[in-house]
């Protein structure tokens, strides 16, 4: 180990801001970037409505991503089960308080923007676990008894969750936890176990889904069966990734986006969009794009000295995962409707927020890659 | 220390498996992608393109009709219709106050209106008023910026420019019903007229056009976002008739008031001057929609308007019928021209007696002399001598009991009765009787004024078959080339003595001091007429009557009175023209048909109806500069 790391702890702010890794930064940007264009596609070649807001948003985000990177990590883990806490509150108060729309309860109104505490689980939850984690050893991996207590943070949150109802993010919280657990060491024999019976269970889970999860369930199977109802959505998308071809449409020439037969083409259908006008060669492109930023968000957690860092990064890599493949392989109809977004590229606040902090976290993993923590919390030298 | 390392070895294995895991989904998504991008490409850009691209039909311009010399009877007449966008409205209720005010709205179309808003689209066109007149529109014009979300949609509609007249022949246009659907999407269109009767039916695709087409892009809504491609239709092709319309008005005027059918021909060619069938109706009424008390006056009218009794009246020829006896037994030899036949009033066949219409007879009369005067009881005893079978034969060679093929809707064939048809139409035995009686053109024999027509033109042709045509040329294509008039006909090899003998007699008719026919004779004798009188009983006479007197026609009730009829040629020397008229209930062939006849042939004449006349769309061509050096 160079003098340079193990001096580390006590970086300093400036060198700190020289130790985030630009590039991958400029991955996120240029992601962004397309999303900025496609919004700008989307609005027929205007930065209005869409465009110009989601750019200022990036923006705001970029920062709040800088800053989040700054702070120690060892902050952040301190501060962990309290985030945590505070995110179980702010959900429980939608339960209780929360505006109606779209027929869920999903968030609280703070003036200036609607908080979404199901969205902020998606990071704490990763924090938190990530911290209880970090103080098991193998030998406490291996009890049963050990994983009571992160199992029940995740189906706190996810129970709430579930009953706004948003059935897309329950999901990500489960899958998001499931990845850590794995990371962590836990027997992949238990994974099975955990899978099998949940395929037992499904009937039983049947009987919990509202009406419209299950027509969206049933829809998914057979979308022909209701083709100007809810298969309307899945058909249209899939006559317009398919009408893209190799090449596309060209920008701003895709007729299904334009011609308005594509739903919410500018939040989650994106994508279609996207590859309706860019063909298969665009979308190929964008996963790559996301590939990559991947492929440095295992990176860099790998190179992380901490566990703590290291699962953090990977619980956040992953959640990243989740959103691209779950709204890809929904608006191709490869799964159902559950209204995802696309990271990054489509229209909305809240999703972009949750990301680029927990891209800021990854970024605080980084910079502080070489700060050794004590299975306690304190530093271990 | 050694403890995490050991932790963060098992970390990195599990982080490069996660990893692999996320490749592996990627991956099914890149799958997914050329499945649908490349395998199926084909079938969704089918897809998309069906979602946005309508092709919606451009109506053809439908052909014009225009008479022999290109004078147009039947052309398109913009039609104008206020239609409302309900987008284009501030308020849809203020908009129609607005109209209210230029245009009445009752409370009834004030709901239909609105219904019909609400049930389409914000930007689909809902009609609020058709067949505006010029008043209306221009009021509506000037107006404009009071009534928004209204405007002036123009439109092609059928106008006959002598319905009256050309009623029969032309037709009109209607509504597609189910029955008439033939696969041409044209009449998917809604509004769509086609040809229901006459010429517009008859050559209906031909004045019918094809369709253009426009192929428009359409949003999911199915708003219009912009034309991508037009092929404009073909217009349909203007359809020249053999009609004179000078002669046909001529024609219809002579005839007003009385239940006639006058056909006039070109010997010829066949070609029908005028075809006149009165009562007529007026097609821009069936246009415009006929109210039910129009229809039912149309419908219950006695003298049935919507008949065209040119081709559809089936009449006895009564002694129209005379030379095609005549002609047939010369044929067969049972009389010579010189042959003598004595009248004494009447002939007597078993118990039966057969009148002639003079009480007190001929005396001895031949060929010549029983045309010129009519006699009934020469043609009684040549009838027997020849048969019903040899004259049935002959009538047909001339025309008679058989549809002739003019190209109209609704022809019939008339009847020429045969020892063989009255054994299977009516499962009876022929009696003689029956003969005697066709002999003098009654009985079971009928006609109609057209084969009488077409008759006359045979016998005074030199004996060829010309049949008749209404359609001159289409699209400018001529039918059947003039210049050769008869070029293309069949000859009936009838002796040319018999005919010549025919010719002279019909021509004593008129001309001659005893023709029964002398007083509609023309002076001018380079434009003589040659022809014969028919009357025709519709009742039967009864022996009582006879006896104290037969009740003269004026003293009858309408529907009792002779049907009158007359055939002629004209001019004597070089036949023309052929005509033949009957007037139902009109009294005597003498007293009625035959000055009507004359009056039309004089007219024909005059007019010089039979010119070829121009064909439009015709070319010359000879080259011009050869002309100028010339």
């Amino acid at each position: 180990m160079s003098e340079d790391t193990l001096n580390q702890p006590d970086l300093s702010i400036g060198k700190k801001f020289l130790h985030i890794h630009w590039f991958f930064v400029l991955l996120i940007c240029l992601t962004a970037g397309v999303g900025v264009a496609m919004l700008y596609s989307a609005a027929n070649g205007s930065m209005d409505p869409w465009a110009s807001r989601q750019a200022a948003r990036f923006g705001v985000g970029l920062v709040v991503m800088i800053l989040v990177a700054l702070v120690d990590v060892r902050i952040w883990m301190r501060y962990a089960y309290a985030l945590y806490m505070i995110t179980l509150v702010l959900l429980v108060l939608v339960e209780i308080s929360g505006t109606i729309g779209m027929g869920a309860q999903r968030w609280i109104s703070l003036g200036y923007f609607n908080l979404q505490p199901s969205e902020l689980m998606k990071i704490t939850l990763v924090l938190a676990l990530a911290r209880y984690f970090h103080g098991g050893s193998i030998e406490d991996v291996d009890r049963p008894t050990y994983l009571i207590i992160p199992l029940l943070m995740i189906a706190l949150p996810s129970a709430l969750v579930l009953r706004q109802p948003d059935l897309g993010t329950t999901l990500m919280l489960v899958m998001a936890s499931g990845a850590i657990f794995f990371v962590a060491g836990i027997r992949i024999w238990k994974f099975a176990a955990v899978l099998l019976s949940g395929i037992a269970a499904m009937p039983v889970a049947w009987q919990f889904l509202r009406d419209y999860q299950k027509q969206r369930v049933l829809t998914f199977l057979n979308p022909e069966s209701d083709p100007l109802g809810a298969g309307y959505h899945i058909i249209q998308s899939k006559i317009a990734l398919g009408s893209g071809g190799m090449l596309g449409k060209g920008f701003m020439q895709g007729t299904q986006g334009h011609l308005r037969f594509l739903p919410e083409m500018q939040t989650d259908f994106i994508f279609t969009m996207l590859a309706e006008e860019f063909g298969m060669m665009g979308g190929i492109g964008l996963l790559g794009l996301y590939g990559l930023i991947l492929v440095y968000g295992v990176a860099l957690s790998l190179r992380c000295r901490n566990q703590f860092g290291r699962l953090l990064g990977m619980g956040v890599t992953t959640t990243f995962f989740l959103y691209v493949f779950i709204n890809i392989a929904m608006v191709m109809g490869l799964i159902p409707v559950v209204g995802v977004p696309l990271p990054l590229i489509s229209y909305g606040g809240t999703a972009m927020m949750t990301l680029l902090i927990g891209f800021g976290l990854l970024m605080s993993v980084w910079v502080h890659r070489d700060v050794m923590i004590g299975r306690r919390g304190g530093d271990e030298v | 220390m050694h403890r995490d390392s050991e932790r963060h070895k098992l970390f990195s294995r599990r982080a490069v498996m996660l990893s692999g895991g996320k490749a592996v989904l990627l991956s099914t998504l890149v799958g997914r992608m050329y499945y649908l991008q490349v395998i199926e490409a084909d079938r969704y850009r089918t897809l998309a393109d069906e979602n946005r691209i309508n092709l919606r039909l451009l109506a053809p311009l439908r052909g014009r009709i225009v008479d022999r010399f290109g004078d147009p009877v039947a052309d398109n007449q913009q039609n104008y219709r206020a239609l409302l966008i309900s987008e284009n409205t501030r308020d849809l209720d203020y908009t129609l106050d607005m109209l209210n005010q230029i245009i009445a709205i009752g409370p009834s179309e004030r709901k239909r209106i609105i219904r019909e808003v609400k049930r389409n689209r914000n930007f689909v066109p809902v009609t609020v008023r058709k067949n505006l007149n010029w008043q209306e529109v221009s009021k509506i014009e000037v107006n404009a910026p009071d009534l928004p979300g209204i405007f002036i949609d123009v439109g092609q509609s059928r106008n006959y420019l002598y319905g009256q007249e050309m009623g029969h022949i032309l037709g009109y246009v209607a509504s597609v019903s189910p029955g008439d659907a033939t696969g041409d999407p044209l009449l998917e269109l809604p509004g769509f007229r086609i040809g229901k009767a006459g010429v517009e039916k008859t050559h209906d695709l031909a004045l019918r056009g094809s369709s253009g087409s426009s192929q428009v892009e359409v949003n999911a809504f199915g708003r219009v976002i912009r034309e991508l491609n037009r092929q404009e239709g073909q217009p349909g092709a203007e359809v020249t008739l053999t009609i004179d319309l000078g002669l046909q008005s001529m024609v219809s005027q002579r005839l007003a008031g009385e239940s006639a059918a006058v056909v006039v021909v070109d010997v010829k060619t066949g070609d029908v001057l005028s075809m006149v069938s009165t009562p007529g109706y007026d097609p821009n009424a069936f246009n415009r929609g006929l109210k039910s008390s129009e229809w039912h006056d149309l419908v219950s009218n006695p003298m049935a308007p919507l008949t065209n009794k040119a081709i559809a009246g089936r009449y006895s020829p009564g002694s129209t019928f005379k030379m095609a006896v005549l002609l047939a037994a010369l044929e067969k030899g049972v009389i010579t021209p010189s042959s003598m036949v004595f009248c004494k009033g009447y002939t007597q066949l078993g118990n039966a007696k057969f009148h002639c219409w003079k009480k007190h007879g001929h005396g001895n009369v031949d060929a010549k002399m029983a045309i010129t005067q009519s006699c009934d009881v020469y043609f009684y005893e040549i009838a027997k001598r020849t048969g019903i079978d040899r004259i049935a034969v002959m009538a047909k060679r001339l025309g008679l009991g058989a549809k002739l093929g003019i190209d109209l809707p609704g022809e019939k064939a008339g009847l020429m009765p045969t020892k063989r048809w009255k054994r299977g139409a009516l499962d009876a035995p022929w009696h003689q009787g029956e003969t005697l009686i066709a002999g003098i053109g009654q009985g079971y024999v009928l006609t109609t004024p057209l084969q009488l027509a077409i008759m006359t033109a045979r016998l005074t042709n030199g004996g060829v078959a010309v049949t008749p045509r209404l359609t001159k040329a289409l699209g400018g294509d001529v039918v059947n080339p003039d210049g050769k008039p008869t070029g293309g006909f069949e000859n009936l090899n009838l002796p040319k003595a018999h005919l010549d003998l025919v010719v002279e007699a019909m021509s004593d008719v008129v001309n001659s001091p005893y023709g029964t026919a002398r007083k509609s004779r023309i002076k001018d004798t380079t434009h003589a007429m040659g022809g014969k009188t028919g009357t025709v009983q519709v009742r039967r006479i009864s022996k009582a009557e006879r006896e104290v007197g037969v009740i003269k026609n004026k003293d009858l009730p309408w529907k009792e009175r002779d049907h009158a009829l007359f055939v002629g040629f004209a001019p004597v020397h070089e036949p023309q023209y052929a005509i033949s008229v009957v007037v139902e209930h009109g009294g005597g062939g003498s007293s009625v048909a035959a000055p009507i006849a004359r009056d039309i042939l004089i007219e024909a004449q005059r007019r010089g109806s039979a010119r070829s006349g121009n064909v439009v769309g015709q070319r010359s061509v000879g080259p011009k500069d050869k002309v100028e050096q010339g």
